[in-house]
């Protein structure tokens, strides 16, 4: 690596991002997300994205560039800049003689006008300009004290969440005493310059103040008697629940919807967590549990004719999850033979042989064919009913905690370390007496009862069940999410399903890249990081064992007979 | 130990009996079962002429020489580096969905229909360039990075490929179906031997067989292909022979890619129109068939595609609409999942045997 010139890895860095900026904007990513100003007039989604691409062209050049002096790494980042903004700006020349558009459909005139700044061709040397500015910026960056990178990222970065995701942010600035507040940051579709200063400044201070003070608080924190620390521990855990629980009540409807669905994509990732990570299996054919439950509930419940009980909600998950837990035995039992990546596709053979069934002709008097099963009533308990989104947060919430627990204890448990035994070795696992044949099928089963659980509640929050929400792009979406988080990470779930499953609702804009963005995250994480965001201990040991320097509190716990 | 499991009492034959060999002889039997009274009850009704069957067993014959081709790459990449292209299914869209741009260019020309042959093969070069690109692009891009990595690791890798490529052509190409141009030579039939044969069809089967026969000589004949064979065989003393692995996996993914893209024009002159999700069901029906022949076999590859293609194409009518089911059409592509499960709970090595038994881990 280090053989290379700095001019070589300046071409190769600028070109990479270059495209990539390039690729971004002939998809329409670019076009989509101006729509969004993130500061009033001055910047727009947009174009914030294409400045983020080249700032981060700049940061990524500091990593090969270590050796070399302060000078050097700033004029190959400026070169970096400008190639990076160059495919750009060839494109657009080219395109006032080339029609781009008969093939390619985001080259529209509007594309043009955001990439050029509205200027025309005239641009096109400030572009190159701008792009070398803007990298060595970035590259600027990386050569401040670590204190002040951090202050400069925590601004910049929380000035881009809360521009991306300003609608969202004044919803929830709708209450009356917040009014002054709102309309001094905000104005109808964007933060306003005073605005964007404020949100940097509070943050960095914020950021800054978290960074001095933690060492303290903690040093402090570890002076205390147990029992009070304890107590401590208890009253932070009730805080957080009350919180998550009264959460609905702040922010609306719509954001509760979103969580509902965070929820639910969290109950299936716990389940396929369950397989991928903690068994081994790599299942692709998932989302079938998933139909599973949810026609379940939809034949059990519903008004419809082809519906067979009308029993309760409650009832009918129950049912449910004994339907599917049945569904994942007799789906694993077949395929118990095959391994690694014949296992991936003989699943998403299975998950595509249930969807075409329900989807048939062949089976429309029993199951809806592709109308599906209407007129789920909503569940009530106790004469309470669970109408919106609002109320059927709580049963997400609810389900999600349940899981989340049972799967944290699986993890610990005798049948949890028989599983990563198996995803280590299969064979070994075997012939130190652990019968593969059952863990597996509770693999199967148990992620299936989590999954089904999702799919009853999902039956209920959309009211009706059809064949076409359950395609082979859910199973993808889950596996994304896991493999985000982490796999095998429980907590990893949760953080996977917040940023694939939430941002993406929010971002409506963004939703039809959505599954452009997963296949990229996919072979990125694969590539770079392949234990996740929020890995669990034993795959960050494994996956950087030339990192030896195992933390000591972590290698008393890999010791044997000290789990606990 | 067979005489010792020979001498055991009679009586006990079936304490060995486990329960999972029980239910997946139980699955056997009724799948035979099945297809047995599908079968007879279709003979019985006797609703379909001769011609009608003929039709779909030519039907079957061109489609399974396009899952063939594709099944190529399946099979020549699961040789040499153990792991399942997932995107290659994808790598076939992008050559056919790019080829339409020149097909539709050419036909507004008017060459489309004046020049057949020379608009055939311009597309047909066309989309082998673009797919060979494509796929050696998430050579390079997803794969070489993680050669070395566990086994599971570069599949998700693929899979996210997949996804990547198929929604990258969503935004470029958009969304909708394109229907492809028509060639007016290749409409109607042709009569041979008294059959009549759709002409589209004919073009196709015979297209798949001279681009595999190439193939095959190339890799059996030509000193690249002998590489390609020792590579596929053990990398480590190939690499030791003075064989640059590199340039020969790269090589493999070129010639996979390609033959994609001469499926995917194939596979658009049947169907007539490209989509972006096109590739997704073919890229899975071709790896059944890569490994229904064997996974890392060539003739195999060609065995396997035609035995799918057959088996999809008469099956619905065959079996399906014995049973008394309806729009028996409509699960054709169930019968071909079917295989797809089948064939890797009871046959993983194929029809042909696979090479790599042994080594699989």
């Amino acid at each position: 690596m280090s053989t290379r010139s700095p001019l070589r890895h300046a071409v190769r860095i600028g070109l990479l991002w270059g495209t990539g900026a390039l690729f971004i904007s002939l998809v329409g990513l670019i076009e989509a997300l101006q729509q969004r100003q993130i500061v009033t007039g001055i910047v727009s989604g947009g174009h914030t994205i294409l400045l983020v691409l080249i700032l981060a062209a700049g940061l990524s050049l500091a990593r090969p560039l270590t050796a070399v002096g302060a000078g050097v790494r700033l004029g190959a980042a400026a070169l970096a800049g400008v190639i990076a903004a160059l495919p750009v700006a060839l494109w657009l020349l080219l395109s006032r003689v080339v029609n781009f558009r008969a093939m390619i459909v985001g080259a529209t005139p509007e594309l043009y006008t955001i990439l050029s700044l509205g200027r025309g061709p005239a641009v096109l040397p400030w572009l190159l300009l701008g792009g070398a500015l803007l990298a060595a910026v970035g590259m600027a960056l990386t050569m401040l004290p670590r204190e002040a990178q951090s202050l400069a990222t925590t601004g910049l970065v929380t000035l881009l969440i809360i521009g991306l995701l300003q609608e969202q942010v004044q919803l929830i600035l709708q209450a009356p005493w917040l009014t002054r507040i709102r309309e001094a940051l905000f104005t109808f579709d964007g933060l306003t310059p005073l605005g964007a200063v404020i949100v940097v400044a509070l943050s960095a201070g914020v950021s800054s103040l978290w960074h001095r003070q933690r060492p303290r608080a903690r040093a402090r924190l570890a002076q205390w008697p147990p029992a009070r620390r304890r107590w401590l521990q208890v009253g932070g855990f009730a805080a957080a629940v009350a919180l998550i629980l009264l959460l609905p009540l702040f922010v609306g409807p719509f954001f509760s919807q979103v969580l509902v669905l965070v929820g639910l994509y969290t109950l299936m990732g716990m389940g396929l967590n369950l397989e991928v990570g903690f068994a081994g299996l790599l299942d692709i054919g998932f989302v079938a549990f998933w139909a599973i439950g949810a026609y379940t509930v939809g034949l059990l419940t519903s008004s419809s004719p082809q519906a067979i009980a009308h029993l309760s909600w409650w009832t009918a998950t129950l049912i449910a999850a004994v339907v599917s837990l049945i569904s994942g035995f007799l789906f694993g039992l077949p395929i118990l033979g095959i391994r690694g990546d014949y296992l991936a596709i003989a699943t998403l053979g299975f998950g595509e042989i249930i969807r075409l069934l329900v989807l048939s002709d062949f089976l429309r008097p029993w199951l809806g064919g592709s109308q599906g099963v209407l007129g789920i009533p909503k569940p009530v308990l106790f004469g309470f009913e669970f109408r919106g989104p609002e109320q059927l947060f709580f049963i997400t919430i609810g389900a999600s905690a349940i899981v989340a627990f049972v799967a944290a204890r699986l993890r610990d448990s005798r049948l949890g370390r028989a599983w990563m035994a198996m995803r280590e070795d299969e064979d070994v696992a075997q012939a130190m007496g652990i019968n593969t044949v059952n863990i597996k099928l509770l693999a199967y089963g148990i992620g299936a009862v989590f999954a089904g659980v999702s799919g009853a509640i999902f039956a209920v929050m959309v009211g009706s069940v059809f064949p076409h929400s359950f395609s082979v792009l859910v199973s993808i979406n889950v596996l994304a999410l896991i493999i985000v988080g982490g796999m095998g990470s429980l907590p990893g779930v949760v953080v996977g399903s917040l940023a694939l499953v939430g941002l993406p609702e929010l971002l409506r804009e963004f939703s039809d890249y959505r599954f452009l963005v997963y296949g990229a995250v996919l072979m990125v994480m694969m590539i770079l990081r392949p234990e996740g965001l929020w890995p669990a201990a034993a795959q960050r040991r494994e996956l950087h064992e030339e990192v030896a320097a195992v933390p000591e509190r972590e290698a008393v716990e890999m010791l044997p007979g000290s789990d606990g | 130990m067979g005489v010792n499991a020979m001498a055991l009492p009679r009586s006990r034959w079936w304490r060995r009996l486990s329960v999972i060999e029980l239910y997946l002889w139980a699955f056997r039997l009724a799948v035979v079962l099945v297809v047995v009274w599908g079968v007879v009850g279709t003979v019985r009704a006797a609703r379909y002429s001769g011609e009608v069957w003929l039709d779909f067993v030519v039907f079957g014959f061109s489609q399974g020489a396009i899952y063939a081709l594709i099944a190529l790459g399946y099979t020549m990449v699961y040789g040499i580096l153990r792991m399942i292209n997932f995107a290659h299914g994808d790598i076939f869209m992008v050559g056919a969905y790019t080829a339409y741009y020149a097909a539709r260019a050419l036909d507004q020309r008017g060459i489309f229909n004046s020049r057949p042959l020379l608009s055939l093969a311009l597309i047909l070069v066309v989309a082998m360039v673009v797919s060979m690109v494509t796929a050696l692009l998430v050579e390079r891009v997803a794969y070489r990075p993680l050669r070395r990595a566990p086994r599971l690791v570069p599949l998700i890798s693929a899979i996210g490929a997949s996804f990547f490529l198929e929604y990258a052509v969503r935004g470029l190409y958009g969304s909708g179906f394109q229907a492809y141009p028509e060639f007016n030579v290749f409409k109607g039939e042709w009569v041979l031997f008294g059959v009549g044969i759709l002409r589209t069809q004919a073009v196709v089967i015979v297209s798949a067989l001279i681009l595999m026969a190439a193939l095959y000589l190339f890799v059996m004949r030509t000193k690249t292909g002998t590489a390609m064979r020792s590579v596929a065989e053990d990398m480590e003393v190939a690499a030791l022979m003075g064989i640059n692995v590199d340039r020969i996996i790269v090589i493999t993914f070129a010639i996979g890619g390609a033959a994609a893209g001469a499926a995917g024009i194939l596979y658009a002159l049947v169907f007539k129109q490209v989509h972006f999700f096109m590739g997704f069901y073919p890229g899975i029906k071709a790896f059944t068939a890569a490994v229904l022949g064997g996974i890392g076999n060539i003739p195999g590859a060609l065995l396997g595609g035609v035995a799918l293609g057959l088996i999809e194409s008469v099956a619905p009518i065959l079996v399906l609409d014995g049973l008394g089911i309806v729009a028996p059409y409509q699960l054709k592509d169930v019968t071909a999942f079917i295989m797809l499960v089948m064939v890797l709970i009871f046959r993983p090595s194929g029809i042909l045997g696979e090479r790599l038994a042994t080594k699989k881990a």
